[in-house]
C-alpha cells in the first residue's frame, strides 16, 4: 500500500471521480434531459418593459386555446408579507422572492415574468403566450446605480425605506440598506500617511455564465403530495423556499436534484421551480420548464454591478496606515446586493489598524442579483487591489514586497470582526515572489500584475450517510449536489477513514426525502463542511466495525484497532487473531448485530478563511486597446487539496471567469431598460483562444479545524483577477482602468486621449 | 403541421421518424430519439455544447434541422466509445481531470475528436482556435486544452 509520505492514502491524490465515465459518455442526466410520462411543457411570459404598472392581465383566450393545461399569474400565489428572515448565511424575504418569481402589480426589469402557461407542445404554449393581454403602464425607469440612490430617480418600491440609518428616512428610496465596518480611527490613520491614493471605480453586473440553462420538472398529485425535478445547488433550498412560496407543507414536497451545468452561486435560488409546481397544481400534469439562453440572461440573475470608491494611506516605508471605501452595490429589481461580504472582504487582506467600509444596497430595474462565487467581494477588491497596486508605485515599491509588509497573519484583527487563527496569505505572496513567472522578462507594451484576494468560506449544517453493504463495498449517501467533483473528495475522505480502496466507496447525492437536511452546495463549504459530516460518519462506522469483531472475537472493543481497512487485535495481550476485513465483518453483519450503517448530521464550524495570489502578464495592442493575457499565475492557499486536480480546476476556473469580467463582460441595455446582449455572442465569455493554460499553483497551511486541513476553494479564484489585469494593463500603458470591463473600445479611448 | 419523413444513421443505427419542420437535429437527438447526451446551452450556435458530427462534418446540432439530416450520417457522444473501451479522449478526459461539472464534456469530446481526425498532431494554439466554439465556464480550458494534446501525444505512439 502506498501513502503519501504522511500517512494518508488517498488525500490528496488524484483518482478518477466516480461519477466520470457517465459524463463523458453522454448517460449523466442533467436539469433538462430529465421527463416524465404524460409530462407537458411551461412557458413564461416576460415583461418587455424595464418598469412597469401591470393594470390587468388577461387570460381568457390563452386559457381557451385547445392543448393549453393551465395559466397562472401571479394571483396564482399566495401574497406573503414583507419579512427578513435570516437562513443560515442568507437573508430571505419571501415576499420580494415571490414577487421576483411572479410580478405582482409591477413589471420590475425587462423580462420579469407575468404569466405563465403549461400546453401540451412547446407551439402550443408559446401561441398561448403571444393571447395573454397584458395592459401595462410604463413607468420611467433606472438602471445605474447611481442614478438610482439620486433624490428624484424613478422608485422602484413606494414602501422601501433605508435601513441602517438613523433616524429611518420618513421617505421611500430605491436605497434598501446602509452598513458600515469600522475599527480604529481614520482620520488618524490618514494624518499619519505620507502618501494617499484615492480613486473611483465602477463594475458592470456580469452572469455566472453556466452553461446549463434553469430547468426543471414538477408534479402536483390530487392529494397535495409534490415532487420538483431541478438543476439546482441545493434541493432542501428548492424545497423551502418553494414550499413558503406556495403555502405547502415542507413533508408534501419532495425535490431530487439532477446532475447540475454549472452554478457558481446563480443556482441558489429558485426562478423556475415554483412556477412548474404551480400550473401543475393546476392540472395535475407534470409540467417541464427549461428556460432559454435569453431567458438565463434576462431573467436569472448575474451579480452587481456597482460603484466603487477607495482612499488608502501609506508611511514612506511602506506601512498602511487607513482604508476607507464607500461602496454601492446594485440588488436588481428587490433588495438583497452582496453587501455585506463586498464590506468585510475589501480590507480583509491587509492588517490595518484604521478602516471604515460603508455600503449601500440599492435596487435597480434589472433582474435580482444572485451570489456568483465569493458573492460581492470581487468588486470591492478590485477597487482595493488597484489602489495597493498604486500605493507600492508611489513608494516605489515592489507589489508583491508592498502587500507582504501590511499583510494579515496569524493574529490580525480583521476590520469586519474576527481575529485571524493560521491563514496562508503570506505564504501564497511568498510563492508567487520566488515563481518564475515574477522575474520573467516582459516585451514592449506588455506588463504584469499582481493583486491578491480574499474569502471568509462557509460551513454550516450537512448530513452523510455511509452504509456497509453485505460484501463490504460501501454506499456514500450526501446532500448536496457536486459541481466539481466533489463526489470524489467526499468518497476519497471516507476511504481514508475506512482504509479501504475509493473504488469500494460509491457516492451518491440524495433527494430531499432521503438524507437529512444539508444547506446547499455554496460559499466553498462541501468539501469541508459535507466532508467532515462523512469523515465522522466514516468513524461510525469503524467504531461499529470494532465493536463487530470484538464480539466475534469475544474480547473487550478497546483492545480492537482498526487499520488498513482491516480489524486487528490492538497488541499481544490482546489476543492472537486473524485480521477481519471490511468484507468478512459486512458478510456476517446479520448475525452480530445488524446492518452496518453510519449516519451524521452536523453543523460544520471553523471553516478556513482562504487568500490568493495571481500574477497576470498582458499585451495591449495601442492600435485596437485589445488586451491579451499573456501568462497567468494563480497561487491559492487550499489548507489541504483532497483531490488536486479539482482544486486546481477551481482555481483556472475561476481565474478565467475573473479575465472575462476584467476584459470582457457586461450587461448592456438600451435607453427603454431592455437588455441588449443576451446571448454568447454578443455577452462574449471568454473561448480557449482568449486565454493561456493558468497556473495554479497550490499552497497548504491547513485549517486546524478539519480533520484534513481542508478550507474551501471555490470563491478565492474570482477576486484578484480583475485588479492583476488592470494593474497589468496599468504597467504596460501607465494607464489606470478603473471602469470593468477594459474591454477594447475603452482602453483604445484612453490610450488616443492619454496614452 | 406537415412532418418530413427522415431517414438517417445516428451512431451506426439506421432511424426512421416523422420530424416537424421547425425541429432542429437537437431536438431530434433529444426529444425523438432520446439521446440527451448532446446538450443545449444556448440553441444559437454560440456554445457547442450540441456538437455533433453530420457526414464527417463538426456541426452545430441546434443549427441544422432535423429534415435537412435526412439521409446522413450522424455520430454524438452516445456512439463514441466502443462497447466497453472508452475513446482514448474520453480515457484522457477522465484521467486528467478535465471536466468539472460536465455539462460542456460531450460537445468538447466530439469536436476534439474531429480535430484529432485531421490534425494527429496538433499544437496548443490549434487546439485552443478549434476548440473557441465550445464554451466551458468551469474549467478555465487549462486541463481541457492538455488533454486534447495529451490523447494526441498518446494516440500517435499507439498508431506508429
Ligand atoms: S446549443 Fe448549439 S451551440 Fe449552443
Ligand atoms: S465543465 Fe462545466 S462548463 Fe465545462
Amino acid at each position: 500500500m502506498t501513502t503519501n509520505g504522511n500517512g494518508l492514502r488517498w488525500v490528496g491524490k488524484r483518482p478518477v471521480r466516480p461519477d466520470g465515465v457517465d459524463k463523458v459518455t453522454g448517460r449523466a442526466q442533467f436539469g433538462a434531459d430529465f421527463t416524465l410520462p404524460g409530462m407537458i411543457v411551461g412557458k413564461v411570459l416576460r415583461s418587455p418593459h424595464a418598469h412597469a404598472n401591470i393594470r390587468s392581465i388577461k387570460t381568457e383566450k390563452a386559457q381557451a386555446l385547445p392543448g393549453v393545461k393551465a395559466v397562472i399569474t401571479a394571483a396564482d400565489f399566495p401574497e406573503l408579507p414583507s419579512e427578513i428572515e435570516q437562513a443560515g448565511e442568507v437573508v430571505l424575504n419571501f415576499r420580494d422572492m415571490s414577487r421576483n418569481v411572479m410580478a405582482r402589480q409591477k413589471a420590475l426589469y425587462d423580462g420579469h415574468a407575468v404569466a405563465a402557461v403549461a400546453a401540451t407542445s412547446i407551439e402550443i404554449a408559446e401561441r398561448a403566450l403571444d393571447l395573454i393581454e397584458v395592459d401595462y403602464e410604463v413607468l420611467p425607469h433606472v438602471i445605474d446605480v447611481v442614478e438610482a440612490m439620486e433624490a428624484d430617480a424613478p422608485l422602484l418600491h413606494d414602501d422601501l425605506y433605508t435601513m441602517g440609518v438613523e433616524p429611518t428616512p420618513d421617505k421611500p428610496s430605491n436605497v434598501a440598506k446602509r452598513v458600515e465596518f469600522s475599527i480604529g480611527d481614520l482620520n488618524a490613520g490618514f494624518e499619519m500617511a505620507e502618501v494617499v491614493v484615492e480613486r473611483e471605480f465602477t463594475t458592470k453586473p456580469v452572469h455566472q455564465g453556466y452553461i446549463e440553462p434553469h430547468a426543471a420538472v414538477a408534479s402536483a398529485s390530487e392529494d397535495g403530495l409534490c415532487h420538483i425535478w431541478c438543476t439546482t445547488q441545493g434541493q432542501f433550498m428548492v424545497r423551502y423556499y418553494v414550499s413558503r412560496l406556495l403555502g405547502l407543507e415542507v413533508s408534501k414536497l419532495r425535490v431530487t436534484p439532477s446532475e447540475i451545468g454549472g452554478g457558481f452561486g446563480g443556482k441558489t435560488v429558485v426562478y423556475l421551480e415554483p412556477v412548474a409546481l404551480a400550473l401543475s397544481m393546476k392540472c395535475h400534469r407534470p409540467v417541464k420548464m427549461v428556460m432559454s439562453r435569453e431567458e438565463v440572461f434576462r431573467a436569472s440573475g448575474p451579480t452587481s454591478g456597482a460603484h466603487v470608491w477607495v482612499k488608502m494611506g501609506a508611511t514612506k516605508d511602506g506601512r498602511i496606515t487607513a482604508g476607507e471605501a464607500v461602496l454601492k452595490y446594485q440588488a436588481g429589481a428587490v433588495p438583497g446586493a452582496p453587501i455585506g461580504p463586498g464590506c468585510m472582504c475589501a480590507f480583509a487582506p491587509y492588517d490595518l489598524d484604521n478602516v471604515k467600509v460603508v455600503g449601500f444596497d440599492v435596487v435597480t430595474n434589472r433582474p435580482k442579483v444572485a451570489a456568483y462565487r465569493a458573492p460581492g467581494a470581487p468588486i470591492s477588491e478590485f477597487g482595493v487591489e488597484s489602489v495597493v497596486d498604486e500605493l507600492a508605485k508611489k513608494l516605489g515599491m515592489d507589489a508583491i514586497a508592498f502587500r507582504e509588509k501590511n499583510a494579515a497573519r496569524e493574529g490580525t484583527h480583521a476590520a469586519y470582526g474576527p481575529t485571524f487563527g493560521e491563514i496562508g496569505y503570506t505564504e501564497t505572496l511568498r510563492v508567487a515572489k520566488e515563481h518564475p513567472h515574477y522575474q520573467a522578462p516582459l516585451g514592449p507594451n506588455q506588463g504584469r500584475g499582481v493583486a491578491s484576494g480574499f474569502w471568509f468560506n462557509i460551513g454550516g449544517a450537512s448530513t452523510a450517510a455511509l452504509n456497509v453493504n453485505e460484501d463490504g463495498t460501501t454506499t456514500l449517501i450526501s446532500g448536496c449536489p457536486d459541481i466539481g467533483g466533489s463526489r470524489a473528495s467526499l468518497s476519497m475522505m471516507a476511504a481514508e477513514v475506512l482504509g479501504i480502496d475509493v473504488e469500494q466507496v460509491r457516492p451518491t447525492i440524495a433527494d430531499t426525502g432521503s438524507i437529512g437536511y444539508s444547506f446547499l452546495t455554496g460559499g466553498s463549504r462541501v468539501t469541508f463542511a459535507t466532508g467532515m459530516a462523512v469523515i465522522e460518519a466514516a468513524n461510525d462506522v469503524v467504531r461499529q466495525l470494532r465493536e463487530r469483531a470484538a464480539k466475534i472475537w469475544e474480547i473487550d472493543v478497546e483492545a480492537v484497532v482498526w487499520e488498513n481497512g482491516e480489524a486487528k487485535p490492538s497488541g499481544s495481550n490482546a489476543g492472537d487473531f486473524e485480521p477481519l476485513s471490511l468484507s468478512s465483518i459486512a458478510a456476517t453483519a446479520g448475525k452480530t448485530g445488524g446492518p452496518i450503517t453510519g449516519h451524521v448530521s452536523l453543523n460544520a464550524q471553523g471553516a478556513g478563511p482562504a487568500f490568493g495570489t495571481h500574477i497576470c502578464d498582458v499585451e495591449v495592442d495601442r492600435e485596437t486597446g485589445r488586451v491579451t493575457v499573456l501568462r497567468y499565475t494563480a497561487i491559492q492557499d487550499a489548507g489541504k487539496a483532497i483531490h488536486p486536480s479539482y482544486v486546481e480546476g477551481q482555481i483556472q476556473g475561476g481565474a478565467v471567469q475573473g479575465i472575462g469580467w476584467a476584459l470582457n463582460e457586461e450587461y448592456i441595455y438600451d435607453e427603454d431598460g431592455r437588455l441588449e446582449n443576451p446571448g454568447f455572442l454578443d455577452y462574449r465569455i471568454p473561448v480557449a483562444s482568449d486565454v493561456p493554460m493558468i497556473d495554479a499553483v497550490i499552497v497548504e497551511v491547513p485549517n486546524p479545524k478539519h480533520p484534513y486541513g481542508v478550507r474551501g476553494v471555490g470563491e478565492v479564484p474570482i477576486c484578484p483577477p480583475m485588479s492583476a489585469v488592470a494593474n497589468a494593463v496599468a504597467n504596460a500603458t501607465g494607464l489606470r482602468m478603473a471602469d470593468l470591463p477594459i474591454s477594447p473600445p475603452k482602453l483604445l479611448a484612453a490610450i488616443t486621449n492619454g496614452g | 403541421m406537415v412532418k418530413t419523413h427522415v431517414n438517417m444513421t445516428v451512431n451506426g443505427e439506421a432511424v426512421e421518424f416523422l420530424c416537424e419542420t421547425k425541429a432542429t437535429l437537437l431536438d431530434v437527438l433529444r426529444d425523438e430519439l432520446d439521446l440527451t447526451g448532446s446538450k443545449e446551452g444556448c440553441s444559437s450556435g454560440d456554445c457547442g455544447a450540441c456538437s455533433v458530427i453530420l457526414d464527417d462534418r463538426l456541426v452545430c446540432a441546434c443549427l441544422v434541422l432535423g429534415a435537412e439530416a435526412d439521409g446522413g450520417n450522424v455520430e454524438t457522444i452516445e456512439g463514441m466509445a466502443d462497447a466497453d473501451q472508452l475513446h482514448p479522449l474520453q480515457q484522457k478526459f477522465l484521467e486528467e481531470a478535465a471536466l468539472q461539472c460536465g455539462i460542456c464534456t460531450p460537445g468538447f469530446l466530439v469536436a476534439a475528436k474531429a480535430l484529432l481526425e485531421r490534425n494527429s498532431n496538433p499544437t496548443e494554439t490549434e487546439v485552443r482556435y478549434w476548440l473557441a466554439g465550445n464554451l466551458c465556464r468551469c474549467t478555465g480550458y487549462d486541463k481541457i486544452v492538455r488533454a486534447v494534446m495529451d490523447t494526441a501525444e498518446e494516440m500517435k505512439g499507439v498508431s506508429k
